[in-house]
């Protein structure tokens, strides 16, 4: 340590006044040693996620290059790029995608985190359990196993035939309606923990309040647990919506290449067509659309952090 | 006992931002002294004893234990060891080596813990409990884990936050007996906080009444109990009636004093008053007696034709009988006056003739009333 | 409202069984003789042999688990003390780096992806281990940064200030007290961590180098071209060590719960 800073923080001499700044003086020096644990955060954050960020702002303003890589001009193109039909439409299917997704995740998700909220503590713990075995489960595996079901002449055909439901395979592969179900199925565990976290906070006296001050058990749900769980809800659904627009890989192999989102279209830029300067816009413009989606949810619910997602 | 000073606090200030929380706290705590600071929350007590802990510092004034300045001192560095309100036991770590904490701090060797521990756990009648963990003990196990751990380094002065506040009542009663008895053991010096009258007066040897970041009245429990210096600590410790008046004249012995349109009586105690003051009268409701109001009225004829009389009572205030309530073993019985004020009676049994409506005579044995506030009211 | 009590567990059961219905089918198919994962011809373990045989496999195999290690262990590291750190240190604009620290969990992994891809290469990191490891402590930082921020907001502070009052310093303090307290939370952070490392692809499509294969990227390749049995294998395997993981960190989340707990009585 250097003699300056010793000489600082040194026994306090005789009669020297007041306490006041004895106690402000001491933690200083601990202080000093704080700031070495906070580096590696420091630094990791600055090169790591703030410069890769500010490079593709840059880049995503910047034009591309006859052959390879970009070159320093700045221009608008590539945000016009987007605009043009065959790229806005991909933007709206995926909007459109995601809001579907969403609803039924919703549809889905929120009864489930709502009635396990109210089973007691032995089932929710049992619940929990059997809720984090898929989700931990790699999404491929999972996503495997929705190819064996829904492949031509697979599982779901062959139940549907042998029932006498359908008499052809349907070959729900590389559908719409199989990726939505890829989708939904991947995304309900976030809602189902947001709402739960949310539920399990509810105070159920108060829905027992309602009933007896005469409230339907409708009414005591939409005006009592339904309104206290709606920051759950609220956060599930920033927390599906997001992730279903760029979950591409879903897409990919459940809808073959038929579906194709902004996701696969950022994919498409960086991989094949190696249009960096557009992907970098594509990127941006889906950063923004989700930030104020966060944003938004922040002034309805008021709420920090997103419920249950940790 | 030693009557040398353990603890000192000088002239203690201390805010939290804007809050003032304590405003010149002096205090002497002597060697073996059980010393109860009591108030309501929020009065400072905590701080307090914070301050002497060494987890909070002062802004100004001065903490001495055992002669030495310690008001910088870091917490380890005090012999000062503290009772925490919730326990604050270390949930990780087994009975035994919560208990043994400081010791191996301070590089004890292993066996001596050993023994030490166990020896406190037999003082707080413990004993075979090392090896559980603090979840799977009870409330009043927890507590004596708690008073195990903080007298097995023999400090200086235990500081005892509420200790007994999350205890049942029947519990409580129960402790409060063994923390005496481990007192008298263990001869240490205890600093004692509680917002329990009943648990003050019967534990301590002296007890200071705090207030908004101050100490209204510092004394052993009779003098807090019997001769309160205030209405605020006639009111808290033990919650007295408060009558206000103007002197009408004293004999040195007895003041009487007109309140309310009637005269009462009050013993002077030295207090020398003048005609015309206002004073302030603390009376304990055990001490109040009504009668019936049927009687005609008997003009008071001032104190010498009083004086000597055991017909003193029959001055007294006009009330009428509001409610009637039974609680902690006593009846309560609330008149109103006539300027709409309260005052409150307490009998022994269940009931009384006294009905809501009745009129009575409010009375008091003049001995049995203290003047209070005497420096506030001019 | 008594009678209407068997709905809620009904449809929790529903649901939770179609969640296991595509994880159940791999498994099952796993051990089926014939190639063709809808008609059972039989049990059989050949597929496993294949597996054990498959020598890129086994690379990428080693590959997620070196990668998972790394990250999920740095990430502990940079999380644990910037979340022990971060409260007693005064910084300008320190909320701000806090919230930005955290944007890896809350951005699209794609976009994580992409931009991952044009920085490394802008900065010339060479494409392969490196890179995937610096992208995936990215996200697994924050995870453990907030399990143990939750944990410390949750330990009272009279744990600490009870420490000192028996003779610790802080030093002591950090030891005796707040690490052991933390060690659950900063247990599960890790473990979640290396499950999720283990199990992305997104991210990992973007920033593996030509020749560096992690497991979850060939079973995407795979699935995207065609499967052999061999990849229900390889799922089955990975399920069992998704199972242990959960149970392990249910373990220490039950620790976890219950000092929290201990803190209200």
């Amino acid at each position: 340590m250097k003699p300056e800073a010793l000489a600082k923080t040194g026994e306090p001499r005789p009669g020297e006044p007041t306490s006041r700044e004895e106690g402000a003086r001491k933690p200083t020096k601990r202080r000093d040693a704080m700031v070495l644990s906070v580096l590696p955060l420091y630094v990791f954050t600055f090169l790591f996620v703030i410069g890769p960020l500010v490079y593709m702002l840059v880049l995503s303003f910047l034009r591309r290059a006859e052959v390879w890589g970009v070159t320093l001009e700045f221009t608008f193109e590539n945000y016009a790029n987007i605009l043009k039909p065959v790229y806005l439409k991909t933007f709206l299917e995926s909007l459109k995608l995601a809001c579907l997704t969403t609803l039924l995740v919703a549809l889905f998700g929120y009864p489930f985190g709502y009635f396990m909220a109210r089973q007691n503590a032995a089932w929710k713990r049992r619940i929990m359990v059997l809720l984090m075995i898929p989700f931990w489960t790699s999404s491929l595996v999972r996503l495997y196993g929705w190819i064996i079901i829904f492949r031509a002449n697979g599982v779901l055909d062959g139940l549907l035939m042998a029932l006498n439901i359908t008499n052809a395979p349907l070959k729900v592969l590389y559908t719409y309606a199989a990726v939505v179900v890829g989708m939904v199925y991947a995304l309900v565990p976030f809602m189902i923990f947001a709402v739960y976290s949310s539920a399990e906070k509810l105070d159920w006296q108060l829905v027992e309040a309602a009933r007896d001050l005469g409230a339907t058990p409708f009414q005591a749900f939409w005006t009592v647990s339904f309104k206290l769980t709606l920051p759950g809800l609220l956060s599930g659904i920033v927390l599906t919506f997001i992730p279903s627009m760029g979950l591409f890989f879903i897409a990919d192999i459940l809808g073959g290449n038929k579906v194709v989102l902004v996701g696969n279209l950022i994919q498409e830029q960086l991989m094949k067509a190696r249009n960096w300067p557009f992907a970098a816009a594509l990127s941006v413009v889906l950063l923004t659309l989700t930030s104020i989606m966060i944003a938004l949810y922040r002034k309805i619910s008021g709420v920090k952090d997103l419920e249950g997602l940790v | 006992m030693d009557d040398t000073v353990i603890l000192q606090l000088s002239q203690i200030h201390k805010s939290f931002g804007d809050v003032k929380v304590l405003d010149g706290i002096d205090l002497s705590v002597r060697k073996g002294e059980f010393i109860t600071l009591l108030g309501p929350s929020g009065c400072g007590k905590t701080t307090t004893l914070r301050i002497i802990a060494g987890l909070e510092r002062p802004d100004s004034g001065r903490v001495f234990i055992a002669g030495k300045d310690v008001t910088n001192e870091e917490p380890n560095r005090r012999n000062v060891n503290t009772v925490f309100q919730n326990y604050a036991l270390f949930p990780h770590m087994t009975v035994e080596a919560n208990i043994g904490y400081s010791l191996r701090l301070k590089r004890v060797d292993k066996e001596t813990i050993k023994k030490t521990v166990s020896q406190a756990l037999e003082l707080v009648q413990l004993s075979g409990y090392e090896k559980r963990m603090p979840d799977e003990l009870s409330g009043g196990q927890k507590q004596r884990v708690a008073i195990a751990r903080a007298i097995v380094n023999q400090p200086a002065v235990l500081l005892l936050d509420e200790p007994l506040g999350a205890l049942d009542l029947q519990l409580r009663r129960q402790m409060q007996v063994e923390l005496k008895r481990l007192r008298a053991r263990l001869g240490v010096t205890f600093v004692y906080i509680t917002h329990d009258q009943e648990e003050a007066l019967n534990m301590s040897d002296r007890i200071a009444v705090m207030r908004n970041g101050k100490f209204e009245q510092i004394g052993t429990p009779s003098d807090v109990y019997d001769r309160p210096k205030t209405s605020y600590v006639a009111r808290f410790v033990g919650s007295a009636n408060i009558v206000e008046g103007t002197v009408l004249e004293s004999d040195g012995q007895r003041i009487a004093f007109r309140s309310q349109g009637a005269v009462c009586l009050v013993a002077a105690r030295g207090a020398r008053l003048s005609p015309g003051e206002a004073v302030r009268v603390a009376v304990r409701s055990e001490m109040v007696d009504l009668t019936p109001y049927a009687s005609p009225e008997l003009p008071y004829s001032g104190l010498d034709a009083a004086g000597g009389n055991p017909g003193d009572s029959q001055v007294g205030l006009q009330a009428v009988v509001k409610e009637k309530n039974f609680a902690g073993g006593v009846l309560q019985i609330t008149v109103s006056l006539a300027d709409g004020s309260e005052l409150v009676a307490s009998r022994h049994g269940i009931d009384s003739p006294l009905v809501p409506g009745d009129k009575v005579r409010v009375t008091w044995q003049p001995e049995r009333a203290v003047l209070v506030d005497l420096e506030e009211t001019p | 409202m008594r009678k209407k009590a068997r709905f809620p567990g009904i449809y929790l059961g529903i649901i939770l069984a179609l969640m296991y219905v595509p994880i159940l089918l791999v498994i099952i198919y796993s051990f089926n003789e014939s190639r063709i994962n809808s008609v059972w011809s039989g049990f059989s373990l050949r597929w496993y042999r294949d597996l054990f045989r498959d020598k890129d496999m086994l690379e990428a195999l080693i590959n997620s688990l070196v990668l998972a290690t790394v990250s999920s262990l740095s990430a502990a590291v940079i999380g644990t003390l910037a979340a022990v750190g971060m409260p007693r240190v005064k910084l300008r604009g320190k909320s701000v780096v806090e919230y930005i620290s955290t944007l890896p969990i809350m951005i699209p992994e794609i976009i994580l992806g992409m931009v991952f891809l044009v920085y490394f290469s802008l900065i010339r990191l060479p494409f392969g281990m490196i890179t995937l490891t610096v992208a995936h402590t990215s996200f697994c930082i924050p995870y453990i940064y907030m399990l143990v921020k939750a944990r410390l907001v949750g330990i009272d502070k009279s744990y600490a200030e009870a420490a000192k009052d028996l003779g610790a310093n802080e030093w002591n303090v950090f030891w005796d007290i707040t690490l052991p307290l933390i060690l659950p939370a900063i247990a599960s952070g890790v473990l979640l961590s290396f499950a999720m490392s283990l199990d992305d692809v997104v991210i990992s499509v973007f920033v593996t180098g030509v020749n560096t294969n992690t497991l979850p990227i060939r079973i995407y390749t795979q699935l995207k071209t065609g499967v052999t049995p061999k990849v229900n294998a390889l799922s089955t395997l990975m399920f069992a060590a998704t199972l242990l993981i959960i149970m392990l960190s249910t373990w220490f989340g039950r620790k976890t719960t219950l000092s929290v707990k201990r803190r209200n009585t």
